[in-house]
């Protein structure tokens, strides 16, 4: 038993002093762990498993990422799951901030949802449309296959604006598919199908391998995609680790990330997935 | 809260009653007489197959889901018969998950019981199909909790389900997926809701089973 003892004793003081030999740009902090909750898009695009290293390297600080949709990852915070929140759904963060959860909405980054579909393109987008809406009411029109996400996150409003007014009833246009699901499962489905799909366009490079879709229709300003950072305010919610989250989005709006976000899918897709706020 | 959707929460309810009961019917259809085979009689191997058996009953229910849905899938297999996303391939992953089950759950109930009965059948010159039927008769009453056993199973599934059936509103939503979508939604107390709506599904299959075993013990 004691030479046991002695054994983990010995073991647990050369972690202690493997803790210590990081040397001077690692201090942990008083309260190490920083909680940020997240989309999936940002999380399956592979920017933060990119992104967050670095920052932990450089603080001591751990992230905890938890990603779901825009709708579960606000009401994780606002059940004070998290520190800060990472999303991209404007009225909704808004509201966020107006019932006091969240301190200040700080848009830092944006990319483009782009439409993608069969190569055959039966609506007609490719050469037909010049905007997301035009490119949807052409779907509408000749009743082609359209999966949605339908489960209220940021890409399920970006899509819901777009529709705008001529919101398809998924109940009775059988070609409106409300799907429910991930975008990853979304769109696989479309792929299944043959169908069209609103997504953010990293999630579709990341996944392009596996999917047999082409984008038909991007750049174009109403499938804008903004994301921002906000902090959970401690005034409002218990236990929030506010020094940790406002040293992260300090970080995340400073330089040494800015560069790194710029050059973030160059490497892999030719070209980059995320572009800063001016 | 849950009167709001109503109409949608009926049809979902539909849905899931549909395909659990096509997947406990064909299930105990395939699973029963397997049952009654692997009680009965005894042949080489006979244990190596209820290891596999016992085996297949762990198997996780997203990997039956991800094996039908490779096997499904457009340019798989069974691709060209445009199952996938609907309730009748939901049914199919559902089976895979629950024979197994039926499988153990019928030869532990009958070998309780299956010497003296296979004795007395032989001493009245039945025949081997007759034997089977009257094992199957005599143990009707706990027999029916296998089958209640194997509907509970496929009603809380959501992994498989939700992989080859898509979740897809008004076509292939169930209870379950629905819950997950809630939860994905951020609508905790809704999902919450829909859980217990299931929940209670679950109890009242259940207390019918608790209910036909005892009168099988009378």
């Amino acid at each position: 038993m004691k030479k046991l003892l002695a054994v983990f004793l010995a073991v647990f003081m050369l972690f202690s002093l493997a803790a210590c030999g990081g040397g001077e740009e690692a201090k942990t902090p008083d309260n190490p762990v920083i909680r940020m909750s997240t989309t999936t898009s940002v999380n399956d695009s592979g920017l933060l498993p990119y992104l967050l290293p670095v920052f932990e390297k450089a603080t001591g600080y751990t992230v905890e990422v938890q990603s779901a949709g825009t709708g579960a990852a606000i009401q994780k915070a606002k059940d004070g799951n998290a520190d800060l929140i990472l999303v991209h759904a404007k009225a909704s963060e808004e509201a966020f901030i107006e019932e006091g959860y969240g301190v200040e909405r700080l848009p830092f980054m944006y990319n483009f949802f782009v439409i993608v579909g069969p190569a055959e393109d039966p609506a007609g987008i490719k050469d037909g449309a010049e905007n997301a809406a035009e490119a949807f009411a052409k779907i509408s029109d000749t009743e082609s296959t359209f999966i949605s996400r339908g489960d209220e996150s940021g890409t399920h409003k970006a899509e819901l604006k777009i529709w705008g007014e001529n919101v398809p009833d998924a109940e009775k246009e059988a070609w409106y598919i409300n799907a429910g699901q991930g975008m990853g499962a979304c769109l696989t489905m479309a792929s299944e199908k043959g169908a069209y799909c609103l997504t953010d366009k990293a999630t579709f490079l990341s996944n392009k391998d596996s999917l047999n879709l082409e984008i038909l229709l991007e750049k174009s300003d109403d499938m804008q995609n903004v994301y921002s950072l906000i902090e959970c305010n401690p005034e409002k919610l218990d236990g929030i680790n506010t020094e940790g989250a406002k040293a992260l989005i300090e970080w995340m709006m400073g330089s040494e990330a800015s560069e790194l976000i710029a050059e973030y899918g160059k490497e892999q897709y030719g070209q980059a997935l995320f572009y800063l706020e001016q | 809260m849950l009167m709001n959707m109503d109409r949608e929460l009926l049809q979902i309810i539909g849905v899931t009653l549909r395909m659990s009961f096509f997947s406990t019917l064909i299930s105990c259809l395939v699973g029963m007489p397997l049952g009654v085979v692997m009680a009965k009689s005894t042949f080489k191997g006979k244990r190596t197959i209820r290891k596999i058996i016992g085996t297949f009953m762990g198997l996780p229910p997203v990997v039956a889901g991800l094996i039908v849905y490779l096997l499904f899938t457009r340019y798989g297999p069974f691709g060209s018969l445009g199952l996938l996303f609907t309730v009748e391939i939901m049914v199919i992953a559902q089976c895979m998950l629950i024979i197994p089950v039926v499988i153990n759950l019928t030869e532990s109930i009958l070998s309780v019981n299956v010497k003296g009965l296979t004795e007395t059948a032989k001493g009245l010159n039945f025949s081997k199909s007759k034997t089977a039927f009257l094992l199957l008769t005599e143990n009707r009453f706990s027999l029916m909790s296998v089958v209640l056993t194997a509907f509970g199973r496929s009603i809380a599934e959501v992994g498989a389900v939700s992989l080859v059936g898509g979740n897809i509103q008004w076509k292939t939503r169930v209870m379950t997926t629905a819950i997950m979508l809630e939860t994905n939604k951020g609508n905790f107390t809704f999902a919450l809701a829909l859980g217990i709506v299931l929940l209670l599904i679950s109890l009242a299959v259940n207390i019918l089973a608790s209910v036909m075993t005892k009168e099988d013990i009378k």
